[in-house]
């Protein structure tokens, strides 16, 4: 009923503006859920005003947790929003009440977009996974499975399932973060790392990692100090002079 | 002794086999040492207490027990000979000694020299002394021959001379003699006087005229100099020493092959990120049981190399991808192989054109080096044609940096503002820029003089200055910048350091740039062609495979942010795009570590190109978008277009002039940049095929390829990268296993065995390690020496205070014994007076 762009002005602001001065908020209800409903950024922004009302006004979110599994999409990692999605699903995800197949189903479906996300992201969702895995030790398989089958041809985990009952998260593996071990950003190698080795019992505090954007990603590379510089040993033979150099395929020096 | 001096320590118990020292104390004695030593030291300081001057005594050995009175003299009088010696004491008449010869002393003749000294005398005095010595000495039976002969005469006249006559006549004969060699000689030292003002007053003459015959009269003087010189020379001149000898070139071959060997190791090592010092702390860990001690440690990179050699791998993860790596790498290295030999003979030829040339001969060295690069770049090619143009083409360069060197002056001093250094190199040819920049760093290389390394510090900077610039010119000068590399990689060679400061420098200042950007407008652009140009030299002067680079680690950052956060409004931006998708895919060609954002850039771009409709099965990210005014960017769908299209390299300049192009040529280049696409996803699927989850990384291109792009409609050339694009992505077995993660070290369990202790000594308790102990042992040792110095210190106090009591004592003593007598005797006066007062009265 409103346009995007006053949507989530309205929505940004509601949960610390309008809610605690409300008489009822519980009027709200229908606001938030059609809001929840609509998908996209507006969803993730309805979420905090929904997090209230089902925490301090005793809301009753049938699927809630489907809703929240539904969306996560690609897009999750790019978005303005991101540290208050990823604030938000860390405190849904906290209770050690969850079964394991959701939590499963959420570790996956987070890992698997991992691999379109850019280094900031996936240096704070890494820590966050790795945090899942130590509230819900039964989640675990997903990194150690002594005793499973030796040779799959195929992923077990289906991505276009839309309940995370059905998705067989529980019979895969984190492949995802396997891959990620091959991140360009060592930072990011180191942290997928981890999960090779078995995990340490305290948490990673992520709050921090939450608002890491690319800049300060850079600057924290750019100022680091280092006495020596490794050298390219391969002489230079001009600009586009390298062995099998791919620029010499496609483009010219006209 | 007395029974009642000696103090007794009881024991209470007696225990068998311990050495008791203090059982038996005798305090008396020990006092009286006590005191014995302190009025040795400390009473002695205290009576110097406030006096400044000091006695010492320097007499040799007075202190020294060690040394018998009588050698003690000894050693004195020889000392005092020694330091008398060679002292010349004029009033010491006896021990005047002089060294005489014929009876004059020696100092006197050396006075006398010149004069005795005239060649003809001697032999003149040797007759005579002879006929005297004759005289003299053996003499006897001369004078008894003459006597007898004279004899014999004087018996026939009468002996006319007696001996004292005989004897007379000779001295007579003598002292003639004598004088008419002192005639002689005055004669002769009179002529040479003459001769030498006659020749002082030619002497004046010739210095003009003719120095050449004078330098003949002079030779007499700077001759044996001369002589000396060269005898000197000879002394001190450097000997040839033997040398190594000259190496063939196979061996040259083999070490160059081996120091690439060793680089491409240290890449290796530094790619997979292991820390060198963390290794070799951890390697002393790992002992063990079976190992020998012996230093002997397999070392795993060596294994590693040898295996890479034989074509087998047996590493973890690496291992499949780097399969096909190898031989390429060995193809690459015999390549680098025949390069060298090519540099070998393209030194010698340049060292033949050396000798025509007298100015090159500086130059010669970074001339060859250019040369055999550019033949290297030759032979690369796999097309001999081209080869045999490019060859052509280096000769016409040849001749051209020929003609530029001969122009241009020898020496050139760094320049210290940029502004200076572009005035230096604008208005140039390409060939004279980098003499003059070949020259530069040779007249200022940092062996020559102190301040030089900052120069070309600088130097390095100003040249990539120099390199922004022209490529932000409006025809932007790309082939200028291609030899300009050459110069750029030669410095970054001497000066990591610097040039990777500079360098993050440039990146900083682009990536604050871009930063602000998004601030303002709250989205980016991509950068200009200087910038894309910065990135590329970056690889080329820095490795990109490792783990962690200075500089290569936030250039990397910096470039996913271009494609994550820039948008695509122009083809412009494609191609820019582009351009750094090609730059992630080199960066990570050898360590094949995994680029989200290039992907996600390849599936937007290959978006673009999709008629308009809904996307499904797949979702595009930031920053492209699904729906929007953009799409469509690179879609052609001009029939004609499609069919004259031919696959044509991008020429760089596209990015800063595309107006001046027809619709056609536009359409071409969208055509282009999406056979590049498809190129670039055929590479990349090539790169991560080992990644484990490689088909899910694949997924969305993989659908767009297969469901929506309008195959049917492309030209022919444009369905074969397609189709190889797809082929590669096809034909990748699917392949998953479980993850297991490595086993945890089984952590030891506690146990109850009990805990042995090394007992030194008995009823001390020993606990903790040696370090421990040994500090243990020190505090002890600390604190009884601490209380024993407080004890010495305490009675030096008392014996000083019980000197001072007595010296008062003593000085109260006395004023009372004086006071007394002074009394004593005042009374004796009084009563002497009294008497004698009363003795007048009675009177």
């Amino acid at each position: 009923q409103l346009p995007t762009g006053l949507y989530k002005k309205v929505l940004v602001i509601l949960h610390d503006s309008i809610l605690p001065y409300m008489n009822e908020p519980t009027l709200m209800i229908d606001f938030l859920t059609v809001a929840y409903g609509i998908g996209g950024a507006i969803s993730l922004l309805a979420l905090n005003g929904l997090f209230i009302l089902i925490h301090q006004h005793n809301l009753e979110y049938p699927d809630f947790y489907k809703k929240l599994y539904s969306l996560l999409d690609p897009s999750i990692y790019h978005v303005k929003y991101r540290a208050r999605f990823f604030h938000l699903a860390d405190l849904f995800l906290s209770s050690s009440h969850l079964p394991a197949y959701l939590v499963a189903a959420f570790i996956k479906r987070l890992s698997r977009l991992a691999l379109t996300a850019p280094p900031e992201a996936l240096l704070m969702v890494i820590p966050f996974i790795c945090n899942l895995f130590r509230r819900h030790p039964a989640c675990k398989v997903l990194v150690h499975r002594p005793n499973g089958p030796e040779d799959l041809s195929e992923d077990p985990y289906i991505m276009e399932e839309k309940e995370p009952s059905e998705s067989r998260a529980l019979e895969s593996s984190l492949w995802e973060l396997q891959s990620l071990q091959n991140h360009y950003h060592p930072d990011v190698a180191q942290a997928a790392a981890v999960l090779n080795q078995s995990l340490s019992e305290i948490e990673d505090n992520i709050s921090s990692l939450l608002e890491l954007s690319a800049c300060e990603l850079f600057d924290r590379e750019i100022k680091k100090k280092n006495a020596d510089v490794p050298l390219e040993f391969e002489p230079v033979r001009g600009l586009f002079g390298k062995k099998n150099d791919i620029f010499t395929e496609h483009f010219t020096l006209d | 002794s007395n029974p009642f001096e000696v103090k007794v320590n009881k024991q209470k118990f007696n225990i068998l086999g311990r050495k008791t020292k203090n059982d038996v104390g005798l305090p008396g004695v020990s006092r009286s040492k006590a005191i014995k030593k302190r009025t040795q030291t400390l009473l002695k300081e205290y009576k110097e207490k406030e006096k400044s001057n000091v006695f010492k005594d320097k007499r040799f050995g007075e202190y020294n027990t060690k040394i018998s009175p009588e050698e003690k003299m000894i050693k004195r009088f020889t000392l005092e000979r020694q330091q008398n010696f060679g002292k010349n004491n004029i009033y010491n008449l006896n021990e005047d000694e002089e060294l005489t010869h014929y009876g004059q002393s020696l100092a006197e003749i050396e006075k006398l020299n010149d004069i005795v000294d005239s060649d003809s005398d001697t032999e003149e005095r040797g007759t005579l002394s002879a006929e005297l010595t004759a005289a003299h000495f053996g003499g006897g039976g001369g004078l008894l021959r003459k006597k007898g002969s004279s004899g014999q005469e004087g018996e026939a006249e009468e002996k006319p001379k007696s001996r004292k006559e005989l004897i007379e006549e000779l001295i007579a004969k003598s002292k003639q003699e004598k004088q008419e060699r002192q005639t002689q000689r005055e004669s002769a030292l009179e002529l040479t006087e003459k001769l030498d003002n006659d020749w002082k007053e030619i002497q004046t003459l010739m210095v003009r005229k003719t120095p050449k015959s004078e330098k003949k009269d002079k030779e007499e003087k700077p001759k044996p100099d001369e002589y000396d010189m060269i005898v000197r020379e000879l002394g001190f001149e450097m000997k040839a020493k033997p040398s190594d000898r000259m190496k063939t070139e196979e061996e040259l071959a083999k070490e160059e092959q081996a120091r690439l060997q060793k680089l491409e190791a240290d890449r290796l090592r530094r790619m997979r990120g292991i820390d060198e010092k963390e290794e070799a702390k951890k390697k002393p860990k790992h002992i063990s049981a079976d190992d020998l001690a012996d230093g002997f440690i397999l070392d795993k990179d060596d294994r590693r190399m040898l295996s890479y050699k034989d074509g087998k791998i047996n590493t973890e993860n690496e291992e499949e991808e780097e399969g096909g790596n190898e031989e390429s790498n060995e193809n690459e290295e015999e390549g680098e192989e025949e390069d060298n030999e090519h540099e070998e003979g393209s030194e010698e030829e340049s060292a033949a054109e050396d000798e025509e040339g007298v100015d090159e001969d500086n130059h010669s060295d970074l001339e060859s080096d250019l040369e055999s690069e550019e033949e290297g770049t030759g032979n690369k090619e796999p097309n001999q044609e081209s080869n045999e143009n490019k060859s052509q083409n280096m000769e016409e360069q040849d001749l051209k940096m020929e003609a530029a060197r001969s122009e241009l002056p020898y020496t050139f001093a760094v320049p210290e503002s940029y502004e200076k250094f572009k005035s230096l190199l604008t208005g140039r040819t390409i060939e004279q820029q980098l003499i003059i920049l070949e020259r530069i760093q040779k007249c200022n290389h940092p062996s020559l003089a102190v301040g030089n390394k900052e120069k070309l510090e600088k130097l390095f900077g100003f040249l990539l200055e120099y390199i922004g610039e022209l490529a932000t010119l409006d025809l932007p000068e790309l082939k200028t910048i291609d030899r300009l590399v050459l110069p750029l990689y030669n410095l970054c060679q001497m000066f990591p350091v610097s040039a990777s400061d500079s360098m993050k420098f440039v990146l900083r200042d682009a990536a604050h740039d871009m930063e602000e950007m998004i601030e303002v407008k709250g989205r980016a652009t991509f950068p200009g062609l200087d910038t894309l140009i910065y990135l590329k030299i970056t690889s080329l002067l820095f490795p990109t495979s490792d783990f962690w680079h200075p500089v290569v680690t936030p250039t990397f950052v910096y470039m996913s942010q271009l494609l994550t956060k820039c948008r695509i409004t122009t083809l412009q931006d494609v191609v820019k795009g582009l351009f750094i998708c090609c730059l992630f895919l080199e960066y990570v060609s050898l360590s094949r570590r995994f680029v989200p954002e290039l992907i996600n850039f390849l599936l937007g771009i290959l978006h673009i190109s999709l008629p308009k409709k809904q996307a499904q099965g797949y979702t595009v990210v930031h920053p492209f978008t699904p729906v929007g005014k953009n799409l469509e960017l690179l879609l052609v769908s001009d029939k004609k277009d499609l069919e004259t299209w031919q696959k044509q390299n991008l020429p760089l300049s596209i990015v800063t002039r595309l107006k001046e192009m027809s619709r056609t040529e536009l359409n071409h280049i969208r055509l282009s940049c999406l056979a590049l696409c498809f190129d670039l996803t055929k590479k990349c699927a090539a790169l991560y095929e080992s990644l484990p989850s490689f088909h899910e990384i694949m997924h969305p291109v993989r659908i767009l390829l297969t469901q929506h792009l309008p195959v049917s409609e492309y030209p022919e050339q444009m369905r074969e990268w397609y189709n190889s694009a797809l082929r590669e992505l096809e034909n990748k077995a699917k392949h998953y296993t479980p993850l297991v993660c490595e086993k945890k070290k089984p952590e030891p369990l506690k146990q109850y065995t009990p805990k042995i202790v090394k007992v030194l000594e008995f009823g001390r308790k020993l606990g903790g390690s040696k370090k421990e102990q040994e500090r243990k042992r020190l505090i002890h040792k600390h604190k009884r020496e601490f209380k024993g110095a407080i004890r010495e210190i305490r009675k030096d106090n008392q014996f000083l205070a019980r000197l001072q009591l007595e010296e008062i004592m003593e000085r109260d003593a006395a004023r009372k014994r004086k006071v007394k007598e002074l009394l004593g005797s005042l009374a004796t006066q009084e009563g002497e007076w009294k008497a004698m007062k009363r003795k007048k009265r009675k009177n």
